[in-house]
């Protein structure tokens, strides 16, 4: 008995040491990061880990101040009325300083009303829809806390354009369209923009097909496609990935596919279509093997050894993310949310994507990211025999735009 | 051109909707159960046969036929872990047994896609095809993958028919439809028949989803869309009357078709869904139902 109590004892001191071993490292308080994301999805799947990856390093190297950061990750499985109740545990119970939130438009216009109601700084890293920023110039002071870390559906059709003009106008003397997207949240300023940058790259919109995400035969759609004679099919597709492509194939549809299609992304996707993705080509921020910034493969290979699989697309700009809150902490001095806003506001920093700054009070998608030459310009990638390879920009790109031998490019035709 | 474009096309995905709601409707008609578990089932099977053929390079044959051996078991756990139970419990009032079976189904169903989704993600997955290519009917370039299905539907409704009507077995679940008590009294155990319509459901529901698989595509996301669109069709044709179901399978199919090539692909649910409102309203019972 005398024994066992003994040991106790020990242990208990040993416990004690080591508690005041990382206190005497980090002396004060941790900053608690809050990351709310969906554990089933394939692209929400990797912002915990991603962010956690972040602060380990951050940690690994003294911290902020002498401040450890710490990751709390709730999943909302997809939902935004869990998403909600995991922000407010986030804030009133565990005392987050600041929240990583989702890759659905959906959730983070429903957390951005309760970012502004608890005062507490929240960013995207995967969400797309132009009302977010929108909100935010709508009435500043009350949503500046909200951050938007991804790219908006406007200026993503603005990024597909700059490579539509490269690769189709210039390289392949394409002179038509017809844009192809899901019925979403998302696809509304995605498909406004198509329309307006796509006549001024050279390309001539000629039907414009929005279809219900529930669709079970893709068919009639390619085949109304077929019938207008485009050179190309500019797509808007994320919800729905796997269903058009493989019936794209399926059907032999001459017309290359060329625009957004999230999940083609991923790196399951040539598995998941058994190899019907080949020739697709799709934009996107970040791609295998392909250098944007000096810190783009050291990410992605420390993710690989860590966590056995590669991150997807918001998994960057969720490591980008807790790196940028740090950052902006150490300039701050302090966790207080309206200074945080402000030092989040000055934001310059080169992370896996790209340059990151946010569009200053004033501009009609105030904190959005800046995008175009100097800050993030995308890339365009192409499945080519169950590899994602770059072909666009030219100083990123590994290989050449190539298709299977069921499309006829029109100059061929 | 259009014509044969809305003929051809109308046709193979109605057989698909044909076959996945026969099974559905049998054990309507055998057992009382609407089963909402069936989206889950057909998907189950369906990622199945993906998996087998993407972890363990199996081919086409056999991964189809491992996701229908991975069916049929989750239909008889279906079954045995949220039917059975309820039928036989003393506690849970005779009267009240049927809503409870269908928040059971409906639960079952929700555990099976939350565990592939675990497992699998919630990505689309699609079976490996068993034919490929193209073949050009009518100036129509239709994909061979498309006429496959309609063909493999059709010969699985024509042996149930055959099953159903010229075995000695099959004319006991038929009579089990129409009077459960009197095939008792005739010496025929109620469960037997129970578990043989559980076979076949399971059987149907697979190769639906394996089918659906290799033609789109399926997620855990698309439970929820194959369950109500069974159940949609089951409603319109008459709970429990088979005919009535393929019939009802082949309205849905071609109104959903025409619509999406005359109208706008946006919409092209929204007649069909109309057209069951329309039937409630004139006649409860569906178009060829018999309660």
């Amino acid at each position: 008995m005398r024994k066992h109590f003994l040991h106790l004892l020990s242990c208990a001191a040993v416990a004690c040491c080591s508690l005041f071993a990382t206190t005497a490292a980090f002396g004060a308080d941790p900053i608690k990061i809050g990351v709310i994301s969906e554990a089933q999805a394939v692209a929400g799947s990797s912002i915990g880990p991603a962010a956690q990856l972040a602060a380990d390093e951050i940690n690994a190297k003294g911290g902020v101040n002498g401040r450890k950061v710490e990751i709390v990750v709730y999943d909302n499985h997809s939902s935004a009325a869990e998403s909600v109740r995991a922000f407010q545990r986030a804030v009133n119970e565990d005392k987050v300083n600041a929240v990583i939130a989702s890759y659905i438009s959906e959730v983070v216009l429903a957390l951005e009303p309760w970012a502004a109601r608890l005062k507490t700084v929240m960013i995207t890293p995967g969400a797309a829809s132009d009302v977010i920023t929108q909100n935010i110039a709508k009435d500043y002071e009350h949503n500046k806390y909200t951050f938007h870390g991804y790219l908006t559906s406007s200026a993503l059709a603005g990024l597909v354009c700059d490579a539509a003009k490269d690769l189709l106008v210039t390289g392949e003397k394409m002179k038509s369209a017809v844009i192809m997207s899901e019925d979403a949240a998302w696809t509304t300023p995605l498909d406004q923009g198509y329309e307006t940058c796509l006549p001024k790259t050279g390309l001539k919109v000629l039907d414009h097909i929005r279809f219900s995400p529930d669709t079970t035969d893709f068919t009639p759609i390619f085949s109304k496609i077929e019938s207008l004679k485009p050179d190309v099919i500019i797509t808007g597709i994320s919800h729905v990935g796997t269903q058009p492509t493989v019936q794209w194939k399926s059907q032999q549809v001459p017309i290359p596919m060329f625009g957004i299609s999230s999940q083609a992304t991923n790196s399951t996707f040539w598995k998941d279509t058994n190899g019907a993705t080949e020739g697709v080509l799709y934009q996107a921020v970040s791609g295998p093997g392909v250098a944007v910034t000096p810190k783009t493969l050291p990410f992605v290979d420390a993710f690989v050894k860590k966590y056995g699989n590669t991150p997807s697309y918001a998994g960057y700009t969720s490591y980008d993310e807790v790196y940028m809150i740090a950052d902006a902490v150490r300039r701050a001095g302090s966790t207080n949310s309206d200074k945080l806003v402000d030092a989040m506001e000055k934001t310059d920093y080169v992370g896996t994507i790209g340059r990151v700054a946010f569009k200053p009070k004033g501009d009609p998608h105030v904190h959005g990211l800046k995008t175009g030459a100097g800050y993030i310009t995308g890339l365009m990638l192409q499945w080519q025999d169950g590899k994602q390879v770059n072909v666009w920009p030219k100083q990123l790109a590994v290989g050449k735009v190539k298709f299977p031998s069921f499309v006829k490019l029109s100059s061929a035709r | 051109m259009l014509f044969w474009q809305i003929l051809i096309d109308g046709f193979a995905i109605s057989a698909l909707y044909a076959l996945g709601a026969t099974g559905f409707t049998l054990i309507f008609g055998v057992s009382g159960v609407l089963n909402l578990s069936h989206g889950a089932v057909m998907v189950a099977a369906a990622v199945a046969a993906w998996a087998l053929a993407g972890y363990l390079h199996a081919d086409p044959y056999m991964s189809a036929l491992g996701g229908v051996l991975v069916g049929v078991v989750l239909a008889f756990a279906t079954y045995f872990v949220t039917v059975r139970p309820i039928q036989r419990s003393p506690r849970i009032a005779e009267a009240e047994k049927e809503i409870f079976i269908l928040t059971a189904t409906l639960l079952w169903g929700i555990i099976i896609s939350e565990t592939i989704a675990y497992f699998f993600t919630n990505n689309a997955k699609t079976v490996l095809p068993i034919v490929e290519g193209v073949v050009t009917v009518l100036g129509v370039r239709t994909p061979t993958n498309e006429f496959f299905p309609a063909v493999i539907c059709w010969v699985a409704i024509g042996l149930l028919w055959l099953l159903v009507n010229k075995t000695r077995h099959g004319k006991a679940v038929l009579a089990a439809s129409m009077n459960p008590r009197g095939v008792t009294l005739l010496g025929i155990e109620l469960t037997h028949i129970h578990l043989a319509v559980w076979l076949i459901y399971g059987v149907l529901a697979s190769i639906a989803g394996i089918l659906l698989g290799m033609f789109l595509g399926v997620s855990s996301y698309s439970v929820g869309p194959l369950t109500a669109s069974a159940f949609s069709i089951v409603v319109l044709g008459g709970l429990g009357s088979v005919s009535g179901s393929l019939i009802a399978a082949y309205v849905v199919g071609y109104l959903e078709t025409v619509t999406a090539y005359m109208v706008s692909p946006a919409y092209r649910t929204i007649p069909s869904l109309l057209l069951l409102v329309i039937v409630m309203y004139l006649r409860p019972q569906g178009l060829f139902g018999r309660r």
